[in-house]
């Protein structure tokens, strides 16, 4: 397991992996977006509340799932390369954090549309709102931090404190429904055994989150690769796969 | 048709949030592809500087 994990860990086998991976995360991730899409838009009935407006849902609970599905994995991923100076999780931590702030951002944005007919208001200081706003500026403020320092091994240190210390927001977010009088409804999925939704409200919502968390697992494996690319230049197995024929013979899954 | 599209009267909504959810994951898989494009080519650049200087 550990030897495993050690020449896992290693660039130029992660390098090799990410790319054989990469269009079995992307292209399921396509069928499964376009398969929630369209049993959320046609085959879920209409909300006895919301109608037609719940709809919504689809596109927001993935988001925001993933936003902090990804800030979790960033700060642990950080964590491991403080604590172990694994290479790899930092350039894992670094990929995630942009794609992290895009799944945050929509978070928001598709809740303030939701809100708007519902709540009657795009915007309230509500505590599930608000912290999920801190997230976004988490994830901001590590991209800004890692720009800003210039030598990479201080801009991975650095940067892998504040997501540590950020991670504390993730749980606030989570409980924040359960914690506070909370304008936003609580959890419909979390338990599992008994969901508070439909069954033919609830599988459209699965397959969306399912294809969002593949495609961001897809688009790590891009983001990571880049990474590597840049802090290992001066290596031989670098120089080797760009300067041998096409320079592209360990990335057959990046063409699509 | 025209039903589905006015979704129950929240069109605007209902349309906004999937619009800007589909743009912005496109922009997002675009975006990091063009990382990596870029990181690739800026080392092969830097590869290729490295074996000038050598021979």
């Amino acid at each position: 397991m550990w030897n495993w994990f050690q020449k896992l860990a290693s660039p130029p086998h992660f390098y090799r992996i990410a790319g054989l991976l990469q269009p079995w995360l992307l292209w399921p991730a396509l069928a499964l977006l376009l398969l929630g899409t369209y049993g959320g838009l046609f085959l879920a009935p209409a909300d006895y509340l919301q109608g037609d407006g719940f709809r919504i849902i689809y596109v927001h609970v993935p988001a925001a799932w993933l936003s902090m599905f990804t800030y979790t994995l960033m700060a642990v991923a950080a964590g491991i390369g403080l604590i172990w100076r694994i290479k790899l999780a930092f350039c894992v931590a670094a990929a995630t954090a942009p794609i992290g702030a895009v799944f945050t951002a929509l978070a928001l944005f598709t809740g303030a549309v939701w809100g708007q007919p519902m709540w009657g208001t795009w915007w309230v200081w509500d505590p599930r709102l608000t912290s999920e706003l801190i997230l976004l500026f988490l994830f901001v403020g590590y991209i800004l931090l890692r720009n800003a320092l210039r030598e990479t091994r201080q801009a991975d240190r650095a940067s892998a404190i504040l997501a540590i210390v950020g991670v504390v927001n993730v749980p606030i977010i989570h409980y924040s429904v359960e914690w506070w009088n909370s304008i936003h409804q609580g959890p419909s999925v979390g338990k599992l055994d008994a969901p508070s939704i439909a069954g033919d409200m609830l599988w459209p919502l699965l397959v969306m989150v399912l294809g969002y968390q593949l495609l961001f697992f897809g688009l790590l494996t891009i983001g990571v690769r880049a990474q590597v690319l840049g802090r290992e230049k001066h290596s031989r197995w670098v120089a080797d796969l760009l300067t041998n024929s096409n320079g592209d013979s360990a990335n057959t899954g990046s063409r699509n | 048709m025209s039903e589905f599209l006015a979704m129950g009267g929240y069109a605007q909504y209902v349309w906004t949030a999937f619009g800007v959810s589909f743009f912005a994951l496109l922009a997002l898989y675009w975006m990091t592809q063009r990382t990596f494009r870029q990181a690739q080519q800026q080392t092969r650049r830097f590869v290729q500087s490295m074996q000038d200087d050598r021979s």
